[in-house]
Protein backbone atom coordinates (compact mmCIF):
# COMPACT_ATOMS: atom_id res chain seq x y z
CA UNK A 1 0.00 0.00 0.00
CA UNK A 2 2.79 2.10 0.89
CA UNK A 3 4.63 1.56 -2.44
CA UNK A 4 0.95 2.66 -4.23
CA UNK A 5 0.98 5.55 -2.53
CA UNK A 6 4.74 6.42 -3.58
CA UNK A 7 3.75 5.51 -6.93
CA UNK A 8 1.24 7.84 -7.04
CA UNK A 9 3.32 10.72 -5.35
CA UNK A 10 5.83 9.59 -8.15
CA UNK A 11 3.47 9.76 -10.92
CA UNK A 12 2.45 13.44 -9.54
CA UNK A 13 5.92 14.58 -9.04
CA UNK A 14 6.38 13.04 -13.11
CA UNK A 15 3.78 15.24 -14.05
CA UNK A 16 4.99 18.31 -12.38
CA UNK A 17 8.21 18.00 -13.45
CA UNK A 18 7.11 17.30 -17.05
CA UNK A 19 4.92 20.42 -17.08
CA UNK A 20 8.07 22.78 -15.69
CA UNK A 21 10.36 21.39 -18.48
CA UNK A 22 8.30 21.98 -21.02
CA UNK A 23 7.32 26.08 -19.30
CA UNK A 24 11.19 26.29 -19.42
CA UNK A 25 12.44 24.73 -22.05
CA UNK A 26 12.71 27.23 -25.32
CA UNK A 27 11.73 27.16 -29.27
CA UNK A 28 14.89 26.61 -30.01
CA UNK A 29 15.13 23.12 -28.90
CA UNK A 30 13.06 21.82 -31.58
CA UNK A 31 14.94 23.50 -34.42
CA UNK A 32 17.96 22.05 -33.65
CA UNK A 33 17.25 18.33 -33.76
CA UNK A 34 17.44 18.22 -37.45
CA UNK A 35 21.10 18.57 -38.72
CA UNK A 36 21.15 18.47 -41.95
CA UNK A 37 19.61 21.87 -42.79
CA UNK A 38 21.17 25.03 -43.01
CA UNK A 39 20.61 27.18 -39.54
CA UNK A 40 20.59 30.91 -39.50
CA UNK A 41 21.39 32.40 -36.00
CA UNK A 42 19.61 35.63 -35.25
CA UNK A 43 20.13 37.98 -32.23
CA UNK A 44 19.33 41.63 -30.81
CA UNK A 45 16.67 43.64 -30.10
CA UNK A 46 13.38 42.41 -27.96
CA UNK A 47 11.08 44.51 -29.74
CA UNK A 48 12.12 43.25 -33.47
CA UNK A 49 12.28 39.57 -31.20
CA UNK A 50 8.66 38.85 -31.42
CA UNK A 51 8.14 39.31 -35.06
CA UNK A 52 10.83 37.58 -36.08
CA UNK A 53 9.48 34.86 -34.32
CA UNK A 54 6.80 35.13 -36.09
CA UNK A 55 8.23 35.69 -39.90
CA UNK A 56 10.49 32.26 -38.74
CA UNK A 57 7.58 30.18 -37.39
CA UNK A 58 5.99 30.83 -40.81
CA UNK A 59 8.89 30.35 -42.93
CA UNK A 60 10.39 27.49 -41.13
CA UNK A 61 6.61 26.05 -42.28
CA UNK A 62 7.97 25.53 -45.88
CA UNK A 63 11.37 26.19 -45.71
CA UNK A 64 14.06 23.28 -44.22
CA UNK A 65 15.79 26.03 -42.20
CA UNK A 66 16.21 26.70 -38.51
CA UNK A 67 16.19 29.92 -37.63
CA UNK A 68 17.42 30.73 -34.05
CA UNK A 69 16.79 33.82 -32.32
CA UNK A 70 17.85 35.33 -29.36
CA UNK A 71 16.03 38.16 -27.93
CA UNK A 72 18.92 40.14 -26.17
CA UNK A 73 18.81 43.62 -27.53
CA UNK A 74 19.78 45.80 -30.20
CA UNK A 75 23.22 46.70 -29.16
CA UNK A 76 23.92 43.41 -28.01
CA UNK A 77 22.88 42.02 -31.15
CA UNK A 78 24.64 44.43 -33.49
CA UNK A 79 28.15 43.92 -31.19
CA UNK A 80 27.64 39.79 -32.37
CA UNK A 81 26.46 40.68 -35.97
CA UNK A 82 30.15 42.76 -35.85
CA UNK A 83 31.93 39.82 -34.26
CA UNK A 84 30.46 37.21 -36.23
CA UNK A 85 28.65 35.53 -33.15
CA UNK A 86 25.50 35.98 -35.23
CA UNK A 87 24.41 35.38 -38.68
CA UNK A 88 21.91 38.31 -38.37
CA UNK A 89 21.62 41.37 -35.98
CA UNK A 90 18.38 43.07 -35.06
CA UNK A 91 17.99 46.30 -34.19
CA UNK A 92 15.19 49.04 -33.31
CA UNK A 93 17.30 51.77 -33.39
CA UNK A 94 19.53 53.54 -35.87
CA UNK A 95 23.13 52.47 -36.41
CA UNK A 96 25.82 54.45 -35.09
CA UNK A 97 28.65 55.72 -36.90
CA UNK A 98 31.11 53.55 -34.87
CA UNK A 99 28.96 50.89 -35.62
CA UNK A 100 28.54 51.17 -39.48
CA UNK A 101 32.30 52.03 -39.80
CA UNK A 102 32.45 48.03 -39.03
CA UNK A 103 30.91 47.79 -42.94
CA UNK A 104 27.68 46.34 -41.37
CA UNK A 105 24.80 46.52 -43.89
CA UNK A 106 21.39 47.00 -42.67
CA UNK A 107 17.99 46.46 -44.18
CA UNK A 108 14.93 47.73 -43.18
CA UNK A 109 12.54 45.44 -42.34
CA UNK A 110 9.59 47.02 -40.81
CA UNK A 111 8.44 50.46 -39.32
CA UNK A 112 7.12 50.68 -35.41
CA UNK A 113 4.82 53.71 -35.44
CA UNK A 114 3.48 55.81 -32.00
CA UNK A 115 1.27 58.25 -31.98
CA UNK A 116 0.37 60.68 -28.44
CA UNK A 117 -3.54 60.56 -28.02
CA UNK A 118 -5.27 62.71 -26.16
CA UNK A 119 -9.19 63.28 -25.19
CA UNK A 120 -11.24 64.52 -28.54
CA UNK A 121 -12.13 67.83 -26.77
CA UNK A 122 -8.52 68.86 -26.29
CA UNK A 123 -7.45 71.89 -28.32
CA UNK A 124 -4.01 70.91 -28.09
CA UNK A 125 -3.57 69.31 -31.56
CA UNK A 126 0.16 69.46 -32.66
CA UNK A 127 3.45 68.73 -30.20
CA UNK A 128 7.10 69.27 -30.60
CA UNK A 129 9.56 66.34 -29.72
CA UNK A 130 11.22 68.98 -26.61
CA UNK A 131 6.78 69.59 -25.47
CA UNK A 132 6.43 65.97 -25.29
CA UNK A 133 9.39 65.11 -23.13
CA UNK A 134 8.22 67.79 -21.17
CA UNK A 135 4.78 66.95 -20.25
CA UNK A 136 5.86 63.13 -19.70
CA UNK A 137 8.74 64.11 -17.59
CA UNK A 138 6.79 66.66 -15.36
CA UNK A 139 7.99 70.10 -16.49
CA UNK A 140 4.71 71.50 -18.18
CA UNK A 141 1.83 70.40 -16.09
CA UNK A 142 -1.38 72.23 -17.64
CA UNK A 143 -2.76 72.32 -21.19
CA UNK A 144 -2.61 76.15 -21.05
CA UNK A 145 0.65 76.15 -21.26
CA UNK A 146 0.73 74.48 -24.40
CA UNK A 147 -1.73 76.83 -26.04
CA UNK A 148 -4.93 74.41 -24.81
CA UNK A 149 -7.45 75.22 -22.19
CA UNK A 150 -6.52 75.30 -18.28
CA UNK A 151 -6.50 71.91 -17.21
CA UNK A 152 -4.07 69.84 -15.27
CA UNK A 153 -2.21 67.51 -17.16
CA UNK A 154 -2.79 63.49 -16.56
CA UNK A 155 0.34 61.55 -18.40
CA UNK A 156 -0.97 57.84 -19.02
CA UNK A 157 1.77 55.70 -19.46
CA UNK A 158 2.73 52.01 -20.44
CA UNK A 159 4.03 49.34 -17.55
CA UNK A 160 7.64 49.29 -17.11
CA UNK A 161 9.47 46.80 -19.44
CA UNK A 162 6.78 47.53 -22.58
CA UNK A 163 8.33 47.47 -25.66
CA UNK A 164 5.94 50.38 -26.66
CA UNK A 165 7.10 51.95 -23.84
CA UNK A 166 10.71 51.42 -24.26
CA UNK A 167 10.71 52.90 -27.81
CA UNK A 168 8.75 55.97 -26.93
CA UNK A 169 11.07 56.54 -24.06
CA UNK A 170 14.12 55.98 -26.38
CA UNK A 171 12.47 58.25 -29.01
CA UNK A 172 11.12 61.24 -26.61
CA UNK A 173 14.66 60.88 -24.77
CA UNK A 174 13.79 60.23 -21.05
CA UNK A 175 14.34 57.77 -18.86
CA UNK A 176 11.71 55.72 -16.75
CA UNK A 177 13.39 57.39 -13.64
CA UNK A 178 12.19 60.95 -15.50
CA UNK A 179 8.85 59.81 -16.21
CA UNK A 180 6.53 62.06 -13.65
CA UNK A 181 5.84 60.03 -10.40
CA UNK A 182 2.12 60.37 -10.14
CA UNK A 183 1.28 59.02 -13.85
CA UNK A 184 -1.40 56.62 -14.41
CA UNK A 185 0.08 53.26 -15.44
CA UNK A 186 -2.28 51.28 -17.77
CA UNK A 187 -1.48 47.90 -19.35
CA UNK A 188 -1.95 47.80 -22.71
CA UNK A 189 -2.83 49.57 -25.74
CA UNK A 190 -6.44 49.26 -25.81
CA UNK A 191 -6.73 50.25 -21.86
CA UNK A 192 -4.67 53.60 -22.36
CA UNK A 193 -6.90 54.52 -25.10
CA UNK A 194 -10.25 53.62 -22.70
CA UNK A 195 -8.35 55.70 -20.08
CA UNK A 196 -7.61 58.80 -22.43
CA UNK A 197 -10.89 58.66 -24.03
CA UNK A 198 -12.48 58.87 -20.36
CA UNK A 199 -10.35 61.95 -19.04
CA UNK A 200 -9.89 65.89 -20.85
CA UNK A 201 -6.76 65.82 -18.71
CA UNK A 202 -5.29 62.86 -19.93
CA UNK A 203 -2.51 62.17 -22.53
CA UNK A 204 -0.96 59.07 -23.49
CA UNK A 205 0.67 57.53 -26.61
CA UNK A 206 -0.84 54.25 -28.44
CA UNK A 207 0.56 52.24 -31.68
CA UNK A 208 -0.72 53.65 -34.97
CA UNK A 209 -3.30 49.71 -35.23
CA UNK A 210 -5.38 51.31 -32.27
CA UNK A 211 -6.22 55.05 -33.33
CA UNK A 212 -10.27 55.47 -33.89
CA UNK A 213 -12.73 58.91 -33.12
CA UNK A 214 -12.67 57.85 -29.58
CA UNK A 215 -9.23 59.75 -28.52
CA UNK A 216 -7.40 62.63 -30.76
CA UNK A 217 -4.31 62.30 -32.47
CA UNK A 218 -1.40 64.46 -32.05
CA UNK A 219 0.68 65.69 -34.92
CA UNK A 220 4.44 66.23 -34.44
CA UNK A 221 6.13 69.31 -35.71
CA UNK A 222 3.12 69.49 -38.17
CA UNK A 223 3.21 66.14 -39.48
CA UNK A 224 0.55 64.10 -39.44
CA UNK A 225 0.63 60.20 -37.50
CA UNK A 226 0.28 57.94 -40.86
CA UNK A 227 2.26 55.42 -42.11
CA UNK A 228 2.82 56.78 -45.11
CA UNK A 229 4.97 59.95 -43.53
CA UNK A 230 6.78 57.13 -41.23
CA UNK A 231 7.74 55.34 -44.77
CA UNK A 232 8.99 58.94 -46.10
CA UNK A 233 11.05 59.30 -42.77
CA UNK A 234 8.79 62.85 -41.60
CA UNK A 235 6.92 61.37 -38.87
CA UNK A 236 9.73 61.08 -36.28
CA UNK A 237 7.58 59.42 -33.73
CA UNK A 238 9.09 55.97 -35.07
CA UNK A 239 11.86 53.74 -35.55
CA UNK A 240 13.07 51.56 -38.07
CA UNK A 241 13.00 47.45 -37.30
CA UNK A 242 16.57 46.66 -38.91
CA UNK A 243 18.21 43.60 -39.39
CA UNK A 244 21.62 43.74 -39.96
CA UNK A 245 25.03 41.71 -41.07
CA UNK A 246 28.21 42.21 -42.35
CA UNK A 247 29.27 42.21 -45.52
CA UNK A 248 30.10 38.59 -47.28
CA UNK A 249 29.09 36.80 -44.07
CA UNK A 250 25.39 36.77 -45.28
CA UNK A 251 24.86 33.06 -45.98
CA UNK A 252 21.97 31.97 -48.72
CA UNK A 253 19.64 30.77 -45.67
CA UNK A 254 20.29 34.34 -44.91
CA UNK A 255 19.52 36.13 -47.61
CA UNK A 256 16.69 33.95 -48.49
CA UNK A 257 14.91 34.06 -44.70
CA UNK A 258 15.58 38.20 -45.37
CA UNK A 259 13.86 37.71 -49.07
CA UNK A 260 10.86 36.24 -47.56
CA UNK A 261 10.43 39.17 -44.99
CA UNK A 262 9.95 41.60 -47.93
CA UNK A 263 8.07 39.53 -49.95
CA UNK A 264 4.51 40.14 -49.83
CA UNK A 265 3.43 37.45 -47.49
CA UNK A 266 6.61 38.21 -45.32
CA UNK A 267 4.79 41.98 -44.87
CA UNK A 268 1.49 41.10 -44.44
CA UNK A 269 2.74 39.16 -40.99
CA UNK A 270 4.35 42.45 -40.41
CA UNK A 271 1.13 44.42 -40.54
CA UNK A 272 -0.85 41.64 -38.91
CA UNK A 273 1.83 41.95 -36.11
CA UNK A 274 1.31 45.60 -35.82
CA UNK A 275 4.08 46.89 -37.72
CA UNK A 276 4.05 49.31 -40.43
CA UNK A 277 5.23 47.42 -44.13
CA UNK A 278 8.16 48.65 -45.94
CA UNK A 279 6.38 48.12 -48.75
CA UNK B 1 -17.85 -34.89 2.31
CA UNK B 2 -19.65 -31.97 4.70
CA UNK B 3 -15.95 -30.40 5.81
CA UNK B 4 -14.56 -29.68 2.05
CA UNK B 5 -18.03 -28.22 1.76
CA UNK B 6 -17.56 -25.69 4.38
CA UNK B 7 -13.59 -25.24 3.61
CA UNK B 8 -15.21 -24.36 0.30
CA UNK B 9 -17.78 -21.50 1.87
CA UNK B 10 -14.70 -20.36 4.46
CA UNK B 11 -12.38 -19.88 1.39
CA UNK B 12 -15.44 -18.00 -0.54
CA UNK B 13 -16.20 -15.69 2.31
CA UNK B 14 -12.38 -15.35 3.09
CA UNK B 15 -11.85 -14.32 -0.80
CA UNK B 16 -14.95 -11.97 -0.48
CA UNK B 17 -13.43 -10.19 2.63
CA UNK B 18 -10.04 -10.17 1.47
CA UNK B 19 -11.75 -8.21 -1.57
CA UNK B 20 -13.69 -5.98 0.26
CA UNK B 21 -10.89 -4.65 2.33
CA UNK B 22 -8.27 -4.55 0.00
CA UNK B 23 -11.46 -1.93 -1.54
CA UNK B 24 -11.46 -0.18 1.68
CA UNK B 25 -7.85 0.44 1.83
CA UNK B 26 -7.53 1.58 -1.94
CA UNK B 27 -10.28 4.01 -1.31
CA UNK B 28 -8.62 5.43 1.70
CA UNK B 29 -5.55 6.31 -0.19
CA UNK B 30 -7.82 7.38 -2.85
CA UNK B 31 -8.84 10.28 -0.26
CA UNK B 32 -5.53 10.54 1.06
CA UNK B 33 -4.24 11.28 -2.11
CA UNK B 34 -6.96 13.82 -2.77
CA UNK B 35 -6.46 15.61 0.53
CA UNK B 36 -2.71 15.81 0.29
CA UNK B 37 -2.67 17.38 -3.06
CA UNK B 38 -3.97 20.66 -1.67
CA UNK B 39 -1.13 20.34 0.83
CA UNK B 40 1.56 19.52 -1.90
CA UNK B 41 0.19 22.61 -4.24
CA UNK B 42 0.34 24.63 -1.26
CA UNK B 43 4.19 23.64 -0.09
CA UNK B 44 4.65 23.92 -4.33
CA UNK B 45 3.85 27.81 -4.26
CA UNK B 46 5.25 28.68 -1.09
CA UNK B 47 8.87 26.73 -2.65
CA UNK B 48 8.82 28.10 -5.43
CA UNK B 49 7.46 31.77 -4.61
CA UNK B 50 10.07 31.76 -1.87
CA UNK B 51 13.21 30.22 -3.89
CA UNK B 52 12.25 32.82 -6.77
CA UNK B 53 12.21 36.32 -4.60
CA UNK B 54 14.58 34.92 -2.15
CA UNK B 55 17.53 35.12 -5.00
CA UNK B 56 17.40 38.64 -5.43
CA UNK B 57 18.60 39.18 -1.67
CA UNK B 58 20.76 35.87 -1.23
CA UNK B 59 22.67 35.52 -4.81
CA UNK B 60 22.70 38.74 -6.15
CA UNK B 61 23.47 40.80 -3.51
CA UNK B 62 20.03 43.34 -3.26
CA UNK B 63 19.16 44.37 0.62
CA UNK B 64 16.23 43.96 1.68
CA UNK B 65 15.75 46.76 3.83
CA UNK B 66 16.21 49.11 0.56
CA UNK B 67 13.46 46.83 -0.82
CA UNK B 68 10.51 47.11 1.56
CA UNK B 69 11.67 50.77 2.53
CA UNK B 70 12.77 51.65 -1.08
CA UNK B 71 10.28 54.50 -2.44
CA UNK B 72 11.32 54.33 -6.60
CA UNK B 73 10.58 51.69 -8.42
CA UNK B 74 12.39 51.85 -11.82
CA UNK B 75 13.22 48.04 -12.64
CA UNK B 76 14.34 49.23 -15.99
CA UNK B 77 17.24 51.31 -13.39
CA UNK B 78 17.65 48.30 -11.11
CA UNK B 79 15.89 50.45 -8.80
CA UNK B 80 13.27 48.29 -6.59
CA UNK B 81 11.24 49.92 -3.50
CA UNK B 82 8.19 48.72 -2.61
CA UNK B 83 7.50 50.79 0.23
CA UNK B 84 4.76 52.99 -1.82
CA UNK B 85 2.88 49.53 -2.59
CA UNK B 86 2.83 48.69 0.74
CA UNK B 87 1.41 51.73 1.92
CA UNK B 88 -1.14 51.76 -0.92
CA UNK B 89 -1.85 48.68 0.09
CA UNK B 90 -2.69 49.34 3.99
CA UNK B 91 -4.41 52.20 3.00
CA UNK B 92 -6.71 50.65 0.59
CA UNK B 93 -7.63 47.87 2.81
CA UNK B 94 -8.28 50.07 6.02
CA UNK B 95 -10.48 52.52 3.62
CA UNK B 96 -12.33 49.55 2.55
CA UNK B 97 -12.64 48.14 5.82
CA UNK B 98 -14.28 51.60 7.39
CA UNK B 99 -16.83 51.64 4.90
CA UNK B 100 -17.15 48.07 4.40
CA UNK B 101 -17.49 46.87 7.78
CA UNK B 102 -20.40 49.13 8.92
CA UNK B 103 -22.30 48.47 6.04
CA UNK B 104 -21.82 44.76 6.08
CA UNK B 105 -22.53 44.72 9.63
CA UNK B 106 -25.38 46.64 9.84
CA UNK B 107 -26.64 44.40 6.94
CA UNK B 108 -26.19 40.79 8.73
CA UNK B 109 -27.90 42.58 11.94
CA UNK B 110 -31.10 43.29 9.19
CA UNK B 111 -31.14 40.06 7.94
CA UNK B 112 -31.11 37.86 11.45
CA UNK B 113 -33.17 40.48 13.71
CA UNK B 114 -34.88 42.99 12.17
CA UNK B 115 -36.25 41.67 8.35
CA UNK B 116 -39.41 39.90 7.61
CA UNK B 117 -38.22 36.11 6.73
CA UNK B 118 -39.86 37.02 3.43
CA UNK B 119 -37.56 40.07 3.25
CA UNK B 120 -34.38 38.57 4.33
CA UNK B 121 -35.35 35.35 1.63
CA UNK B 122 -34.69 38.29 -0.60
CA UNK B 123 -31.79 40.33 0.30
CA UNK B 124 -29.78 37.04 1.57
CA UNK B 125 -29.47 35.32 -1.97
CA UNK B 126 -28.89 39.18 -3.33
CA UNK B 127 -25.57 39.16 -0.43
CA UNK B 128 -24.51 35.67 -1.67
CA UNK B 129 -24.74 36.11 -5.44
CA UNK B 130 -22.48 39.63 -5.24
CA UNK B 131 -19.94 36.86 -3.89
CA UNK B 132 -20.22 34.99 -7.01
CA UNK B 133 -19.65 37.80 -9.38
CA UNK B 134 -16.38 37.35 -11.13
CA UNK B 135 -13.59 39.96 -9.70
CA UNK B 136 -12.61 41.66 -13.12
CA UNK B 137 -16.46 42.80 -13.47
CA UNK B 138 -15.96 45.03 -10.53
CA UNK B 139 -13.18 46.40 -12.04
CA UNK B 140 -15.06 47.38 -15.18
CA UNK B 141 -17.77 48.20 -13.14
CA UNK B 142 -15.34 50.36 -11.20
CA UNK B 143 -13.83 51.67 -14.22
CA UNK B 144 -17.00 52.54 -16.30
CA UNK B 145 -19.07 54.16 -12.80
CA UNK B 146 -17.43 55.06 -10.43
CA UNK B 147 -14.23 56.32 -11.45
CA UNK B 148 -16.07 58.90 -13.83
CA UNK B 149 -18.37 59.39 -11.00
CA UNK B 150 -15.48 60.66 -9.23
CA UNK B 151 -14.24 62.82 -11.67
CA UNK B 152 -17.47 64.44 -12.56
CA UNK B 153 -19.13 65.02 -8.63
CA UNK B 154 -15.69 65.80 -7.42
CA UNK B 155 -13.99 67.44 -10.56
CA UNK B 156 -11.06 65.55 -9.99
CA UNK B 157 -8.13 65.48 -12.45
CA UNK B 158 -8.22 61.55 -12.43
CA UNK B 159 -10.73 59.45 -11.08
CA UNK B 160 -8.22 56.37 -11.00
CA UNK B 161 -7.24 56.68 -7.30
CA UNK B 162 -7.34 55.59 -4.04
CA UNK B 163 -10.79 56.34 -3.13
CA UNK B 164 -11.64 54.34 -6.23
CA UNK B 165 -9.85 51.45 -4.75
CA UNK B 166 -11.11 51.69 -1.64
CA UNK B 167 -15.10 51.98 -2.58
CA UNK B 168 -14.79 48.96 -4.96
CA UNK B 169 -12.73 47.32 -2.38
CA UNK B 170 -15.48 48.12 0.10
CA UNK B 171 -18.18 46.51 -1.79
CA UNK B 172 -16.70 43.33 -2.32
CA UNK B 173 -16.10 42.27 1.05
CA UNK B 174 -19.68 43.29 2.10
CA UNK B 175 -20.95 39.56 1.04
CA UNK B 176 -18.13 37.84 2.78
CA UNK B 177 -19.13 40.14 6.05
CA UNK B 178 -22.30 39.84 5.76
CA UNK B 179 -22.67 36.07 5.65
CA UNK B 180 -20.12 35.38 8.24
CA UNK B 181 -21.28 37.93 10.81
CA UNK B 182 -25.27 36.94 10.00
CA UNK B 183 -24.62 33.10 10.87
CA UNK B 184 -22.73 34.66 14.16
CA UNK B 185 -25.25 36.54 15.12
CA UNK B 186 -28.28 33.61 14.68
CA UNK B 187 -26.11 31.23 16.26
CA UNK B 188 -26.85 33.37 19.34
CA UNK B 189 -29.00 31.35 21.59
CA UNK B 190 -32.85 33.16 21.49
CA UNK B 191 -32.75 33.07 25.75
CA UNK B 192 -30.25 36.15 25.72
CA UNK B 193 -32.31 38.22 23.66
CA UNK B 194 -36.03 37.02 25.32
CA UNK B 195 -33.82 37.65 29.03
CA UNK B 196 -32.99 41.52 27.06
CA UNK B 197 -36.35 42.02 26.17
CA UNK B 198 -38.01 40.38 29.23
CA UNK B 199 -35.57 43.60 31.62
CA UNK B 200 -37.39 45.95 29.71
CA UNK B 201 -34.36 46.72 27.06
CA UNK B 202 -35.31 47.80 23.96
CA UNK B 203 -35.15 45.46 20.61
CA UNK B 204 -32.23 48.13 19.34
CA UNK B 205 -30.41 47.77 22.72
CA UNK B 206 -30.57 44.17 22.79
CA UNK B 207 -29.25 43.84 19.54
CA UNK B 208 -26.14 46.49 20.52
CA UNK B 209 -26.04 45.19 24.14
CA UNK B 210 -26.47 41.85 24.12
CA UNK B 211 -26.61 40.09 20.74
CA UNK B 212 -23.61 41.54 19.10
CA UNK B 213 -20.89 41.70 22.10
CA UNK B 214 -21.95 37.47 22.48
CA UNK B 215 -21.27 36.92 18.57
CA UNK B 216 -17.92 39.31 18.73
CA UNK B 217 -15.80 36.20 18.19
CA UNK B 218 -17.78 35.58 14.94
CA UNK B 219 -18.20 39.17 13.49
CA UNK B 220 -14.26 39.59 14.33
CA UNK B 221 -13.84 36.31 11.93
CA UNK B 222 -15.75 38.29 9.32
CA UNK B 223 -13.72 41.51 9.16
CA UNK B 224 -10.90 39.45 8.65
CA UNK B 225 -12.09 37.11 6.09
CA UNK B 226 -13.18 40.68 4.58
CA UNK B 227 -9.86 41.92 4.93
CA UNK B 228 -7.94 38.89 3.55
CA UNK B 229 -10.40 39.56 0.23
CA UNK B 230 -9.25 42.78 0.30
CA UNK B 231 -5.69 42.46 0.45
CA UNK B 232 -5.41 40.05 -2.23
CA UNK B 233 -8.04 41.09 -4.96
CA UNK B 234 -5.80 42.16 -8.02
CA UNK B 235 -7.64 42.42 -11.21
CA UNK B 236 -10.74 45.07 -9.73
CA UNK B 237 -8.44 47.28 -8.15
CA UNK B 238 -5.69 47.03 -11.22
CA UNK B 239 -8.90 48.87 -13.65
CA UNK B 240 -9.23 51.26 -11.05
CA UNK B 241 -6.38 52.36 -9.11
CA UNK B 242 -4.07 53.86 -11.75
CA UNK B 243 -1.18 52.72 -10.71
CA UNK B 244 0.86 55.56 -9.92
CA UNK B 245 3.81 54.97 -8.20
CA UNK B 246 3.57 57.09 -5.26
CA UNK B 247 3.06 56.96 -1.58
CA UNK B 248 -0.55 58.29 -1.71
CA UNK B 249 -0.97 61.37 0.42
CA UNK B 250 -4.57 61.92 -0.29
CA UNK B 251 -7.56 60.03 -1.36
CA UNK B 252 -7.58 61.52 -4.54
CA UNK B 253 -4.01 59.95 -5.40
CA UNK B 254 -3.30 57.30 -7.50
CA UNK B 255 -1.67 54.19 -6.24
CA UNK B 256 -0.21 50.79 -7.20
CA UNK B 257 -0.83 48.66 -4.28
CA UNK B 258 1.04 44.83 -4.40
CA UNK B 259 -0.86 42.96 -6.29
CA UNK B 260 -1.30 44.68 -9.19
CA UNK B 261 2.40 45.37 -9.30
CA UNK B 262 2.97 41.85 -9.76
CA UNK B 263 0.13 41.26 -12.33
CA UNK B 264 0.73 44.56 -14.18
CA UNK B 265 4.47 43.74 -14.84
CA UNK B 266 4.53 40.36 -14.77
CA UNK B 267 4.24 39.93 -18.10
CA UNK B 268 7.09 41.63 -19.56
CA UNK B 269 9.33 40.97 -16.67
CA UNK B 270 12.33 38.83 -16.76
CA UNK B 271 15.55 37.59 -15.02
CA UNK B 272 16.26 40.25 -11.49
CA UNK B 273 12.35 42.00 -12.33
CA UNK B 274 10.58 39.05 -12.66
CA UNK B 275 12.54 37.82 -8.75
CA UNK B 276 11.55 41.27 -7.72
CA UNK B 277 8.50 40.37 -8.23
CA UNK B 278 7.89 37.22 -7.01
CA UNK B 279 9.95 38.97 -3.91
CA UNK B 280 6.56 41.56 -3.93
CA UNK B 281 4.88 37.85 -3.69
CA UNK B 282 6.61 37.31 -0.80
CA UNK B 283 5.76 40.56 1.56
CA UNK B 284 2.07 40.30 0.31
CA UNK B 285 2.27 36.69 1.50
CA UNK B 286 3.49 37.55 5.07
CA UNK B 287 0.33 39.91 5.36
CA UNK B 288 -1.68 36.92 4.43
CA UNK B 289 -0.11 34.79 6.32
CA UNK B 290 -0.40 37.25 9.73
CA UNK B 291 -4.08 38.19 8.69
CA UNK B 292 -4.85 34.05 9.33
CA UNK B 293 -2.40 34.14 12.58
CA UNK B 294 -4.88 36.63 13.36
CA UNK B 295 -7.76 34.51 12.31
CA UNK B 296 -6.53 31.56 14.36
CA UNK B 297 -6.11 33.76 17.55
CA UNK B 298 -10.10 34.66 17.54
CA UNK B 299 -11.53 31.40 16.94
CA UNK B 300 -9.27 29.75 19.78
CA UNK B 301 -10.79 32.77 21.99
CA UNK B 302 -14.16 32.07 20.51
CA UNK B 303 -13.87 28.63 21.58
CA UNK B 304 -13.24 29.38 25.17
Amino acid sequence: MISLKKAKMGLLMLSILAVLSACTSNSNDKQTSDGSSATVSISGSTSVGPLAEKLAAKYTEEENTNIEINQIGSSAGITNAISGVSEIGMSSRDLKEEERANGLNEVVIAYDGIVVVTHPSNKVKDLTMEQIKQIFTGEVTNWNELGGDDLEIVVVSREDGSGSRDAFQEIVEYSSGELIRNSIIASGNGNIKTTVANNKHAVGFISFEYIDDSISTIDINGVEATAENVLQEKYSLARPFLFVYKEGQLTDAGQRFIDFILSEDGQLIAAEAGAIPVK
Amino acid sequence: MSIPTTNKQAVEIGKANKRKYMLERVSQRVFLFCALLSVITLLLIIGFVFYKGAHPFVAEGYSFIDFIFGSDWVPSEDKFGIFPMIVASIYATVGALIIGVPIGLFTAIFLAEIASERLAKIISPAVQLLAGIPSVLYGVFGLAIIVPFLQDTFGLVKGQSLIAVILVLAIMMLPTIVTVAETAIRAVPQTYREGSLALGVSQIGTIFKVVVPAAKSGIMTAIVLGLGRAIGETMAVILVAGNSLIVPTSLTDSVRPLTTNIALEMGYAFGTHQEMLFATGIVLFSFILILNFVLAKISAKGGN
